[in-house]
């Protein structure tokens, strides 16, 4: 799960960490309001939405009057971004940061990541801050200073001075950043983080630290104990039907091709869309119905996959070792018959109880091809994609 | 012999009474697994199965002397379940448990090193050797003991490559679902190795998927210290960047962890990869002659 700007540095604040002064706004009246009681005679407008690139797409200015930030807001509240870290029809802007201006003498980098090569918390220092930092990953590696918090003895503050020594930073700033590192990596591990990211962090010409950019991602694993963090996420940001299938705790993600997937597992879920793709097939995306498929997630992931106009043809291919097929069957069934599935569907069942359900595809008299093994099931579901609707 | 269990390994189950694993130990038990127990807090002193139950994981080790533990409690309680069984002296836990949060595993991951407890899992289908043991929710009846060791970090994908080589009749050595999130209690290396070590063994089925850098490690790792024949498959070529493909650990973030950089790197060290999960065993054919 992610978080908008505006609430990261809200969560920043929380924890006693220095964020420049700024105000949500989501209406254009209150934007008069907002600058008022701001400081300054100069302040950066900031459209929330949950994707990188925002400066380059125009998502970010700096204002000097009311006017300029009302016709800024005028411009993106309602209507949706589009950057390079979106698709084509960008993300919905409901939220506008309006922020005091901060005179910056350096721009640092600051991030934290679980590491799953050394299995530990990691933080990452750059002095390239504000650009793209995967491209100094990747171009100067030597310019990204890293430390590893141990999982059982936390966070300590040699870290952070080892940090501030490659950093280059003064005395004052070295204890500044201290109190930081201390602070985000106590955030870190209370929220369920799985990643940070502060791109710039940096040094005012008064010399102090402050945090001007601030992105979170929330582990979705964890989100059972980070209620409050819940409360604040902002569904607008989120695929439709993404948010749909997972209520149903299918895992869907929608994709260009126009063959529909059904299938058990993520990894051959993968291996599913892959398989077609090799077949010469475009898959429309990627469905997981998990270990527990009943008839009942068997039609919401019908409905789902068939909300999509683009689709053509369904493969369903279940591999039951925890799921029965011949309960899969019925649920297929039922599904074709309730919600009038009218593009060719492809079934191939393997394991518990496959003959069994397979028996019962072939005797229902619905239109439904039963495939012989995973080949033939994306050789027959091609074939039936380029004959198309019925 | 085997890699991890076999018919002698003495097993309880952590989470004992709950529906799924009561469904899944008593498939165990019919497979052959010798299970001497199981535990469930406040329901010690019952018998489950035909097999009692204790209250904590230490009582049930010191009455049954289990070496090994199969894990189905809910993801909340993930983290306190490993450690109770790593602190009990436990040698080889199996986690089923799907969504434990990927900070608790961090610390279990160093707490079950630190205590010489091998953990695998979480989220994964557990181990079999086929025809002994079974320790996990895998379909038992598509398994024919034999000659392939298979590792995967996905359930059903593993399932695929089993009905293959045991199809082609090679059948299997052990198998071992590794899982599919960040932080796994073990690692493609760590069964690479015991793989190459059993004698049974005689060529490797590893089957990866897109994110992290595991598959590039175990590629590595293969060049220098695997002498057996080993075929890949990675799953998620056509899978798009930033999007999380099911499994916690399945993303491809910050143009890392693709599929194509993934074979490249196999097929760098001598791996004979395919590029359909249809054609596994096939593969396992050609780079054995058998």
């Amino acid at each position: 799960m992610n978080l908008h700007e505006y609430q990261a540095k809200g969560l920043f604040r929380e924890y006693g960490i220095s964020v420049s002064k700024g105000i949500p706004v989501n209406n254009c009246n209150a934007i008069k309001e907002a600058i008022n009681s701001l400081e300054g005679n100069r302040w950066v407008v900031k459209a929330q939405v949950h994707a990188g690139g925002r400066g380059k797409a125009g998502g970010v200015e700096l204002v000097d009057t009311v006017q300029e930030a009302e016709a800024f807001a005028e411009k993106w509240l309602g209507h949706n971004l589009v950057t390079y870290q979106t698709d084509e029809r960008g993300q919905p802007v409901n939220t506008i940061l309006i922020e005091e201006c901060i005179d910056i003498a350096e721009e640092l980098y600051l991030g934290a990541v679980i590491d799953r090569a050394s299995q530990r918390l990691v933080f990452m220092a750059s002095q390239e801050g504000g650009v793209n930092i995967e491209e100094v990953a990747a171009t100067t590696p030597e310019k990204i200073f890293q430390v590893a918090i141990d999982p059982l003895t936390g966070p300590s503050r040699d870290e952070a001075d080892q940090l501030s020594v490659q950093l280059d930073l003064t005395e004052v700033q070295a204890e500044q950043f201290r109190d930081l590192y201390l602070s985000l990596s106590k955030m870190f591990i209370e929220k369920d983080l799985s990643l940070l990211e502060i791109n710039p962090l940096v040094i005012t010409t008064k010399g102090d630290l402050i945090c001007l950019d601030a992105k979170i991602n929330v582990d979705s694993n964890a989100l059972y104990r980070q209620e409050s963090l819940v409360k604040i996420n902002d569904v607008s940001q989120e695929d439709e039907r993404e948010s749909y299938a997972s209520k149903w705790n299918l895992s869907y993600v929608s994709l260009n091709g126009n063959i529909g997937c059904m299938v058990n597992g993520a990894g051959l879920a993968m291996g599913t869309m892959d398989i077609i793709k090799l077949h010469g097939g475009e898959p429309a995306n990627f469905l997981d119905v998990g270990g527990a498929a009943d008839s009942e997630r068997v039609s919401e992931a019908f409905k789902i996959i068939l909300s999509d106009k683009a689709v053509q043809a369904v493969l369903i291919n279940i591999f039951g070792g925890i799921v029965r097929c011949d309960i899969i069957a019925d649920g297929i069934i039922e599904a074709v018959e309730q919600i009038g599935v009218n593009v060719p569907v492809v079934v191939r069942l393997e394991g518990n109880n496959s003959e069994l359900g397979s028996d019962k595809l072939s005797k229902s008299g619905l239109d439904i091809i039963i495939a012989s093994g995973l080949e033939d099931a994306a050789k027959l579901v091609v074939e039936a994609s380029r004959r198309g609707k019925s | 012999m085997s890699i991890l269990i076999n018919k002698d390994t003495k097993v309880i189950c952590q989470g004992f009474t709950g529906s799924q694993a009561t469904q899944h130990c008593k498939q165990c038990i019919d497979y052959g697994t010798n299970f001497v127990g199981g535990v469930t807090p406040g329901k010690g002193g019952q018998t489950h199965l035909d097999l009692p139950v204790f209250d904590t994981v230490k009582d049930a080790v010191s009455a049954t002397q289990a070496s090994a533990s199969l894990i189905f409690v809910p993801a909340r309680f993930g983290k306190e379940s490993i450690l109770e069984a790593a602190e009990a002296g436990i040698k080889l836990i199996v986690c089923i448990t799907e969504g434990i949060p990927t900070l608790d595993m961090l610390v279990v991951k160093k707490r079950c090193d630190d205590l010489g407890s091998r953990l695998i899992g979480p989220n994964c289908p557990g181990v079999i050797t086929p025809g002994e043991s079974k320790m996990g929710i895998m379909p038992g009846n598509i398994h024919l003991p034999g000659r392939v060791g298979v590792i995967s970090r996905s359930g059903t994908l593993t399932y695929e490559a089993v009905k293959q080589t045991s199809d082609l009749g090679f059948g299997q050595s052990s198998c071992v679902g590794i899982g599919g999130d960040p932080i796994p209690g073990s690692t493609f290396i760590d069964m690479l190795h015991l793989f190459e070590d059993d004698p049974v063994t005689e060529a490797i089925v590893m089957v990866g998927e897109i994110g992290g850098t595991a598959e590039e490690a175990a590629a590595e790792f293969i060049q220098s210290n695997i002498s057996k024949p080993v075929v890949s498959y990675i799953a998620g070529v056509t899978a798009p960047s930033g999007k999380r493909m099911g499994h916690a650990g399945a993303i491809i973030a910050g143009g890392k962890g693709t599929a194509e950089e993934k074979f490249k790197a196999l097929e760098a060290a001598g791996v004979h990869t395919v590029r359909s999960p249809a054609e596994i065993g096939k593969g396992v054919g050609e780079i054995t002659g058998w």
